[in-house]
């Protein structure tokens, strides 16, 4: 054999190499662990605190805490919007490739409807934030079970338990209360616009109409903020620390629910509006839109089947019609104009005229028909409004000229915002020479006077500018703006800030002409148009009955309500305020199609103040046929 | 009785190196300690590697009892065999992650490309072995066709990390048996030249390997994530580490992998500078007794497999820490003694065992 030894061969070239080469690789040995310990002390000791800031931010999220939102009650503590908490199913977009796949597979752990998709697809794309969305609400808690049990198959799918806006008593007020809905990308780019982004981290929700909305600055609250241990799959662990959320303020409406349901029960199935206002406060107690709708559906975002049903419907639901509907105010102007007439020396208390049944004017063919042929023989102002005569107020607008009415109505808030505290108001209108030379470039006729004297023509009102206008009349000239909400409580402390303690102004009127108009009115619900309605009170009350025309009827026609198809006919209207001395509530309703307003509207108004100043509870709706005295 | 007690320490513990085993012992201790931490609420993982460690001292002890000779006579047969192996994975293994790496022999799976890294230095170290005295360039380049075959072959797979470390025992052996610096400056330029070439026949994986090395940040939840939070590890361990299992980069499982190749980021995190420095002193200790073996070795054969065993520790070593602390690509390669995992370990002490055998025969005349 070849082996050596090597104690014996020191010599041996080649162990002298061996040990060279094993000397020159100790050598590479200690130079990369030099190194290696240099770029530890790099990192360790120069770089530690970059480092150990960038563990500390791996390790800390600062999350967001939601604030509760504010509670809506009526004036009597009925609650209208709370917070209920629920379960919710949510899945992370970013985290889940196939999201088909994956809700086909959560629908064989949980219920998943084909509208559930639908409203998920729909917030898809209203939503382009890596945030959670629900493709379930309101788990049950076997659901929650199944799903937890599940979870480990569903990365990026969450169970979370969310606060929701609940609304109790679903449509009772609902175009009052309004609603909230998911904040999508044009509020976010309303809310960063506004600088308020910041106030809505952690939030989904915003709201979207009615009060909801016009008080979500004080319902929102602000967010708290905390500090929490999360893993790298971003599971939170622990809280470090946390900063509470403030919660939003809750309202105290003016709203009276009791009253609010008793109106809305007598409105059975017709279309309409009724506003209720108190008015020493300009309070609302009732405010009736028909029909509603469910506010509770637009809370997770509506599915489009149903939005389409409410959008499509020729009923219009969603119309809040007691303060963007704008209808003609026929004959429920006329209290107004009478004052007008006394109160610009145009008229006095005995003067009369003897009613043909037309009026005309001289050199002009034309003849303005009174409802009744043949006319209502002698008329001076007090039966001109106790049996709504026509003639006598085309005379008094002719004498008054258009200018001179606008001037004076619009002190009623005709015309104009009553700046009620609910979002969507309609302005109305409220003619005059000048408006119709901006709107149609045209001079105003002698003849376009007429018809707005009896608010017909260019005139259109909401309900609400009715009962406004009512109120103020009541009120004996003092104004108070509408507001549905009466106080703004703090959710902790329970510190509440009254609103609109102060009247807006107070209109210049004799007392004497206010005595003499209110008299007719209180007359008009005893002997007058609509005396059926206030037959058998066991209290006065003023009202005012009218009818606004659907369809213009050409000169000499008769118009027959029989006849006409039931879209055609006229709305009815009534304005009333009770009791009669120190009225405490004042309305003004409007019955889409209901023909006349003694027969649709005034019957109304009796049943809402028979139950707020008697309480008592009405037995069925107000029917459509009752046959009764005319306009 | 003395004499008995003698006797039986002699026949099993006499071919045990103290020294070495004690090095050995402390930096498996850290790691159990590491591993615990890494590992920590699931106490499976430390069992195992509790049984990993038991064979791996078992086959530590019964390759420490074999003989030099014995192991020489062994080279051929066993590098045959594993190449053996590589070509039947090449032809027939399964492939797990793209990677056709695994050969199942019906009772396991087994990864030839591990046996390699014993296999290589030792066959090359039988070669010189054989040719000493009168090396010509022909048997550089037979040594070069040993080296080149079986490193191909699993940087075929594709396993680039496991073709490097068996690539460098080839090459220590070669580089130990004398080298000349001419060829080897040659060969860096040729392979310098080549390098362009060799990025073309990379895989996209590799590629993005290598280019995460150097940003990171270009891919900072993919490839990227693994060097970003083991450095943040790192180097938020600072001067003595946030303590044992203080570690929130490993607790809060933001290191992947941190019970295998990048338990390094959470020794660190947890020990800081000073138990790094600890660490690093260890594997010197290790080495530089591995160095005094392979220096004091009997025969040409034995100093040229010492030597390639020591360096190739010292090569898992510094990859894996470099690695870890982001100035080396990310290769799949355990930290010594201190990674989970049953291969690597068996491995590491079939060379440890080696080394003590090597020791044990260093003034054997042989006749």
């Amino acid at each position: 054999m070849q082996y050596r030894v090597s104690e014996f061969d020191d010599t041996n070239p080649e162990l002298k190499r061996f040990q060279v080469r094993l000397g020159f690789a100790g050598f590479v040995v200690l130079a990369a662990f030099g190194v290696l310990f240099a770029r530890f002390f790099y990192l360790q000791v120069v770089q530690h605190e970059y480092y150990h800031t960038k563990a500390e931010d791996n390790r800390i999220a600062v999350v967001p805490v939601p604030p509760n939102r504010g509670l809506i009650t009526d004036r009597n503590g009925v609650v209208l919007a709370r917070n209920d908490s629920a379960y919710t199913l949510e899945i992370y977009r970013n985290q889940v490739g196939d999201l088909e796949g994956t809700i086909d597979e959560l629908a064989t752990v949980v219920d998943i409807q084909p509208k559930d998709r639908k409203r998920f697809r729909r917030l898809l794309d209203e939503s382009k934030s890596a945030d959670s969305l629900p493709i379930r609400t309101r788990l049950t808690d076997e659901e929650v079970a199944r799903f937890a049990a599940n979870a480990y198959r569903f990365p990026g799918v969450e169970i979370k338990a969310r606060l929701f806006r609940q609304y109790p008593l679903g449509e009772v007020a609902s175009h009052a209360v309004g609603y909230i809905g998911r904040i999508n990308d044009r509020d976010l780019e309303r809310l960063d616009a506004e600088g308020l982004l910041a106030r809505y981290k952690g939030s989904d929700h915003i709201g979207k109409v009615g009060l909801e909305a016009s008080y979500e600055s004080e319902l929102h609250g602000q967010p708290g903020v905390a500090q929490v241990e999360i893993d790298a799959g971003g599971r939170a662990l622990r809280t470090l620390s946390s900063t509470p959320p403030t919660p939003g303020n809750n309202l105290v409406l003016t709203l009276d629910v009791k009253l609010q349901e008793v109106a809305e029960q007598v409105f059975g199935n017709f279309r309409g509006a009724l506003v209720a206002i108190e008015p020493s406060t300009g309070g609302v107690l009732a405010f009736v839109s028909k029909p509603g709708y469910d506010p509770n559906l637009f809370i997770d975002g509506i599915d489009p089947q149903t939005w389409d049903a409410l959008n499509h419907s020729p009923d219009k639901p969603l119309n809040n019609r007691a303060l963007s509907g704008a209808y003609p105010p026929g004959s429920t102007i006329k209290p107004f104009m009478a004052l007008a007439g006394l109160e610009l020396g145009k008229r006095s208390l005995e003067y009369s005229i003897s009613d043909p049944g037309f009026f005309s004017l001289p050199g002009v063919s034309h003849r303005w028909r009174d409802w009744k042929a043949g006319g209502h023989g002698s008329v001076n102002l007090h039966k001109s409004i106790v049996i709504s005569c026509d003639t006598y107020y085309y005379g008094l607008g002719n004498d008054l000229g258009v200018d001179a009415i606008h001037g004076f109505l619009s002190q009623f808030g005709f015309g104009e915002k009553t700046g009620i505290d609910i979002d969507g108001e309609k302005p109305g209108l409220l003619p005059s020479q000048e408006w119709k030379w901006k709107r149609y470039k045209q001079k105003w006729f002698a003849g376009d006077t007429i018809s707005v004297s009896i608010g017909q023509g260019y005139n259109l009102a909401t309900p609400l500018q009715l009962a406004y206008a009512t109120s103020i009349l009541a009120n004996n000239g003092v104004a108070y703006r509408p507001h549905a909400v009466r106080y703004i409580e703090d959710a902790r402390t329970g510190d509440r800030r009254a609103i609109e303690p102060q009247p807006v102004r107070t209109l210049k009127l004799n007392p004497k002409w206010i005595a003499a108009v209110k008299s007719a009115m209180v007359d008009v619900t005893r002997v007058g148009t609509a005396a059926r309605s206030g037959a058998g009170a066991k209290y006065a009350f003023g009202g005012k009955t009218g009818t606004a025309q659907v369809v213009a009827m050409k000169q000499g026609e008769k118009y027959d309500e029989k006849k006409v198809a039931e879209r055609l006919r006229d709305h009815a209207l009534f304005v009333a305020y009770a009791p009669a001395e120190n009225p405490r509530i004042a309305l003004g309703i409007l019955v889409e199609n209901g023909g006349h307003g003694s027969t649709a509207a005034a019957p109304i108004a009796r049943k809402v103040f028979d139950y707020y100043l008697l309480g008592d509870k009405p037995n069925a709706p107000v029917s459509a046929d009752e046959e009764g005295e005319s306009d | 009785m003395t004499d008995l007690v003698y006797g039986l320490k002699n026949r099993f513990a006499g071919a045990i190196d103290a020294t070495l085993f004690s090095i050995a012992l402390v930096i498996l201790a850290l790691g159990l300690a590491t591993l615990f931490s890494a590992a920590y609420g699931n106490p499976a993982r430390v069992n195992g590697q509790l049984v990993n460690i038991g064979v791996a001292l078992a086959v530590m002890w019964l390759v420490a009892q074999i003989p030099p000779q014995t192991l020489m006579r062994l080279a051929v047969p066993i590098y045959g065999l594993g190449l053996a192996l590589l070509i039947g994975v090449a032809l027939f293994g399964e492939v797990v992650n793209g990677a056709r790496r695994w050969l199942d022999i019906g009772v396991t799976r087994i990864q030839p490309s591990e046996v390699m890294k014993i296999a290589m230095p030792l066959m090359l170290a039988w070669f010189f072995q054989k040719r000493e005295g009168h090396l010509g360039w022909q048997d550089w380049a037979a040594a070069g066709v040993l080296f080149v075959v079986p490193v191909g072959l699993i940087a075929k797979q594709p396993d680039l990390g496991t073709a490097l470390l068996v690539a460098a025992a080839g090459f220590y052996v070669i580089f130990l048996a004398g080298l000349s610096w001419k060829l080897m400056t040659g060969l860096a330029i040729v392979v310098g030249a080549s390098l362009p070439l060799a990025w073309s026949v990379l895989h996209d994986y590799q590629r993005r390997r290598i280019l995460t090395l150097i940003d990171p940040t270009t891919d900072p939840l993919g490839a990227g994530y693994h060097i970003i939070q083991s450095t943040i590890a790192v180097g938020s361990g600072g001067m003595t580490g946030k303590g044992w299992l203080e570690g929130t980069q490993t607790h809060l499982e933001f290191i992947p992998e941190r019970t295998t190749d990048f338990i390094f980021a959470v020794y660190s995190e947890e020990f800081g500078l000073v138990g790094n420095g600890i660490l690093l002193v260890l594997y010197l200790l290790l080495i530089g007794r591995g160095m005094v073996i392979a220096a004091g070795a009997a025969t040409l054969f034995s100093r040229l497999l010492a030597g390639a065993i020591v360096m190739s520790f010292f090569t898992y070593a510094f990859v894996n820490m470099g690695m870890v602390s982001g100035i080396l690509p990310v290769v799949g390669v355990p930290l010594p003694l201190v990674s989970y995992g049953g291969t690597a370990l068996v491995t590491l002490f079939t060379g440890i065992g080696i080394l003590m055998s090597i020791q044990r025969n260093r003034k054997l005349v042989q006749t």
